[in-house]
């Protein structure tokens, strides 16, 4: 048995030592966010903190993350109360099938919990290493930049979190008048049938 | 230009200089009747038909039910791959059946629930399904008003609907869960619907956020691959090195003792591993592939050589134009040769399927494009009644294409096969992913077209080789479960994709006025490297080649890129577009060209039927590396009646940034025997330090107007824009894809 400590929990785990992080989080913890990509460490889309650092969970085997701190985006917030990388994703619509989403916010949380000043040079550099194949990098960027604003920003907090009204939302659009930003905050959630 | 002159008068912003009158009365039966149209509206296709797919089922509550406690759910037989279509399809139900948005729930491919609708492919969900549920909605909230006024006994011209129900005169009020009982839904569809007017849209038209990505940021189960069912196993398979490799004798019972396998499985050459957990299945699978030895069989062309070798192979020529206004007299031809490499789908995720055999019947949780024709191949493969098999479509990773999914699905109804009410989840490892999935197609193009005396082209002459672009589920033979098994499954003939959409050929008719012309796909029958669907089949390439010889006859004729493309338009949603990307780009007041730096331009109409797509792009050229850094890119689309203005725009932004992906840095690469692009070192794609500075998008408003498709839109344009750029910046023309580092600094450095 290893005990390993995810999201602030303690969790003692039967997988061999030698089973990468993101086997044990996904079978045996239960948790999504965190993708199985390439099993290689070249995509990122497994990416979680360990100790505040992004650290690629498919290539890490448990055996050297005893007594570390482990961070994956179900410790970001829920759908119900998202922290504010969960929030600027969701407010910049930042997704397009998603996959590679939850390996960018970590990545992202990585920089901005040691930087949250980060400049937008810094912030695609730091992005480097995680792989987006629906194209979506410029919405990426944005919510980076917005989760930036929020940490620094008086409502930090997730647990402090109220919705944003979307009056308060400033009219981020290219070009023209129909893109104005009147979405609607939709409560729903949509899961596969199973 | 202004844009108010580009876009015409957005209706949008009447509305909000009258906001508070319409407010204060849109409640009065009078101006709520005329936000419907009783005539034929978009999607109509006239001669009595029935519009989008509803002639495939014209039963209105194969596509809308109302529950008995308001609660609406709608069908479509199109899946959620990852553009926010749920989304879209559900803004159109709540905006024809006035309900809120929040009360529709959508169900999406499913063959025990959902109609027939083929595949989600080609840019046609919005289009096809879209504009079924469109007519199904405003059809089941007429039916729903007819029967409230039967109800209240007077005239239906006298009530209208809202927010679920059926509203009358003095305070007269009765839900749709009153309203609805059980047949009364279950009528034909008719050819005519009584359209909301644009003008009234409350919810199509507007930025509604996705109702996938809260679950997706926060860790829900949004994903096949987050499946996990009671008592389910994990599976993993072994490929042969090769395609054409054969399995040697094998021991197997080393691999049977490892820590958690249940189960080894091999049938012919299909080879698969099933353990507890899914790292335990993995090392088996590494432990199997050292211990299988194959026999191989170097099958593949010479890459260096490659578009030589597709130029030998046999042709089947079919003239797809040929116009000749029987001028003559025409000035020095201009020629040009253009290639583009395989290029591989490289979804993020590898694809996975979860299959279960219970009670006979074979359930499969697959991210396929295809629930049906998925069924029809997997019910071949094992000899069950395609009613025994029931195929459900979950999201995977973006699929962008014929990927790995149908095969995955194979794979695990194959290994569910043998072990009943054992749930099996099976997911391919990157390399197989990379290495297995069908490519889309290399190919050649050769452009020749001359200009008369005023610089216009006098006739034009275009080729594309290409193998087909569609080898995607139907038959068994399509599947690699099925090919590799014992009783083996051929892969069925290759065919090309007729006109108008075609495959190889998609987009090779220019929608350019060419007095002269003709065109020809030479469809290439030998397929050395497997082959499919690749995100706007052959658009990508005939666009890249067509804008980019565009550009190459504009410089010999003098004139300006975009002014040379507006002089062979008549389209005028397509000059409209053009014009708009020019615009918004600034094309008038562009950099000059020098210092490395560039600027180019393309168009295209997505088939020649979907949407209207520019793309404008300034690069900076570093001749000392042939690094090309995108500065700014600026896009016009025309989408049609426009559903969710920021879904067009994603769709855009992400159509552009995966078109630089293939463009700048992709091909497929193999030796004699194996494919040697394997994962994400072999096979480079697009990383953030080469997305753009700068990326908008315009969308050209056509509110009333029908759906177009816009998922594939940008893909040419963007690799077009891009080459002519980088030809503007270096003053050197590169025709052969991708236009890599490598490639940039050869071509400047000579």
């Amino acid at each position: 048995m290893i005990e390993l400590r995810v999201n602030g929990q303690s969790h003692n785990v039967s997988a061999d030592p030698d089973t990468p992080l993101l086997y044990v989080l996904r079978d045996e913890l239960q948790l999504n966010a965190a993708k199985f990509g390439c099993g290689l460490g070249q995509c990122g889309s497994c990416t979680v903190l360990v100790d505040g650092a992004p650290t690629l969970s498919c290539v890490t085997p448990i055996m050297l993350l005893e007594g570390r701190q482990i961070t994956t985006v179900e410790g970001l917030g829920t759908a119900e109360d998202p922290g504010p990388m969960q929030r600027a994703f969701i407010e910049e619509q930042s997704a397009q099938c998603g996959y590679c989403i939850p390996g960018m916010m970590m990545r992202a949380q990585g920089l901005l919990q040691r930087n949250p000043r980060a400049t937008d040079a810094e912030i695609r550099a730091y992005l480097e290493p995680n792989l987006c194949r629906c194209g979506t990098h410029m919405r990426i960027l944005r919510a980076v930049k917005r989760a930036a604003a929020m940490m620094t920003g008086p409502d930090a907090s997730p647990s402090t979190h109220t919705p944003v009204p979307a009056s308060a939302q400033p009219d981020t659009s290219e070009t023209d008048g129909d893109s104005q930003r009147d979405r609607r905050h939709s409560e729903k959630r949509e899961r596969p049938e199973r | 230009m202004s844009k108010a002159l580009v876009r015409g008068i957005s209706r949008r912003e009447v509305l909000r200089g009258t906001g508070a009158l319409v407010l204060s009365f849109s409640l009065t039966p009078a101006v709520v009747l005329s936000q419907v149209s009783a005539t034929a509206g978009p999607g109509d296709p006239g001669g009595g038909k029935l519009p989008g797919s509803l002639g495939k089922n014209p039963l209105l509550d194969a596509w809308i039910r109302v529950d008995a406690d308001g609660k609406v759910t709608a069908f479509t037989g199109k899946a959620e791959l990852g553009q926010g279509v749920r989304t879209a399809l559900t803004q159109v139900v709540a905006e024809e059946l006035e309900i809120p948005f929040e009360q529709v729930s959508l169900v999406t491919a499913d063959t025990s629930r959902t109609v027939d609708e083929g595949y989600t492919a080609g840019s046609h969900s919005v289009q096809d399904s879209g504009t079924a549920l469109r007519n199904a909605a405003a059809q089941v909230r007429e039916i729903l008003i007819g029967e409230a006024a039967r109800r209240l006994k007077m005239p239906a011209d006298r009530l209208h609907a809202d927010t679920g129900a059926v509203i009358g005169p003095n305070s007269a009020r009765i839900t749709y869960a009153e309203l609805v009982s059980a047949n009364l839904l279950h009528v034909d569809a008719q050819p005519v619907s009584k359209l909301k007017d644009p003008t009234f849209f409350k919810v199509m038209e507007k930025p509604i956020q996705r109702v996938d990505i809260p679950g997706k940021v926060t860790g829900g189960g949004a994903y096949v691959q987050d499946m996990r069912l009671p008592g389910m196993l994990h599976a993993r398979v072994i490929r042969p090195p090769s395609y054409g490799a054969r399995l040697l004798p094998l021991d197997v019972s080393n691999i049977e003792k490892m820590t958690g396998v249940v189960r080894v499985l091999r049938d012919g050459r299909f080879l698969a591993v099933v353990a507890y957990r899914e790292f335990q299945a993995i090392k088996a699978m590494q432990a199997l592939s050292r211990v299988a030895k194959w026999e191989e069989v170097a099958s593949l062309p010479s890459q260096a050589r490659l578009h030589g070798f597709l130029l030998g192979l046999p042709a089947e020529d079919h003239v797809i134009l040929d116009k000749h206004d029987g001028a003559g007299n025409v000035g020095k031809p201009v020629e040009a040769t253009y290639t583009r490499p395989y290029l591989s789908h490289g979804s993020i995720g590898p694809s996975c399927a979860v299959a279960h055999l219970a009670d006979g019947v074979m359930t499969i949780w697959t991210h396929t494009q295809g629930v049906y024709p998925d069924r029809r191949a997997i019910s071949e493969m094992l000899g069950m009644p395609a009613d025994k098999v029931h195929c459900i479509h979950v999201e995977g990773s973006g699929c962008y294409g014929h990927n790995g999914a149908d095969d995955a699905a194979a794979d695990a109804a194959l290994i569910a096969n043998s072990m009943p009410d054992r749930p099996i989840r099976l997911q391919w490892m990157r390399e197989q992913e990379h290495g297995w999935e069908p490519y889309g197609p290399a190919m050649v193009a050769k452009a020749r077209a001359s200009l008369d005396s005023k610089g216009r082209i006098a006739d034009w002459d275009y080729g594309v080789w290409s193998n087909t672009h569609t080898m995607r589920p139907g038959p068994a033979g399509s599947l690699l479960a099925a090919q590799h098994m014992e009783k083996a499954f051929s892969p069925q003939e290759p065919e090309p994709i007729p006109q108008p959409e075609g495959g190889g050929d998609r987009n090779a008719v220019p929608l350019y006025v060419l007095a002269n012309a003709r065109v020809t796909h030479h469809f290439l029958r030998q397929m050395p490297v497997r082959v499919s669907a690749l995100r706007s089949l052959g658009a990508h390439m005939n666009v890249f080649a067509i804008e980019s010889f565009m550009d190459e006859l504009a410089l010999a004729a003098g004139t300006d890129p975009v002014a040379f493309r507006l002089a062979h338009l008549d389209d005028s949603r397509a000059r409209e577009v053009v014009t708009a990307a020019a615009d918004e780009f600034h094309w008038a007041d562009r950099p000059t060209p020098a210092g490395g730096h560039g600027s180019g331009f393309a168009f295209a109409r997505y088939k020649n039927l979907a949407a209207y797509c520019a793309v404008a792009m300034q690069v900076h050229v570093d001749r000392d590396t042939g690094w090309i850094r995108v500065l700014r890119v600026a896009a016009a689309v025309d989408t049609g009646q426009v559903i969710n203005p920021d879904g067009v725009r994603n769709q855009i932004e992400g159509g552009i940034l995966q078109s630089l992906s293939w463009t700048m840095f992709e091909g497929v690469t193999f030796d004699n025997t194996h494919i040697t692009s394997i994962d994400w070192s072999t096979y480079p794609i697009l990383r953030f330090g080469s997305v753009p500075e700068s990326l908008t998008v315009r969308v050209v408003d056509r509110p009333g107007s029908a759906f177009l498709g816009c998922g594939e839109a940008a893909q040419g344009p963007a690799a077009a824009a891009l080459a002519n750029a980088v030809a503007n910046a270096t003053g050197r023309r590169i025709r052969d894809l991708p236009l890599n580092a490598a490639r940039v600094k050869a071509a400047t450095s000579v």
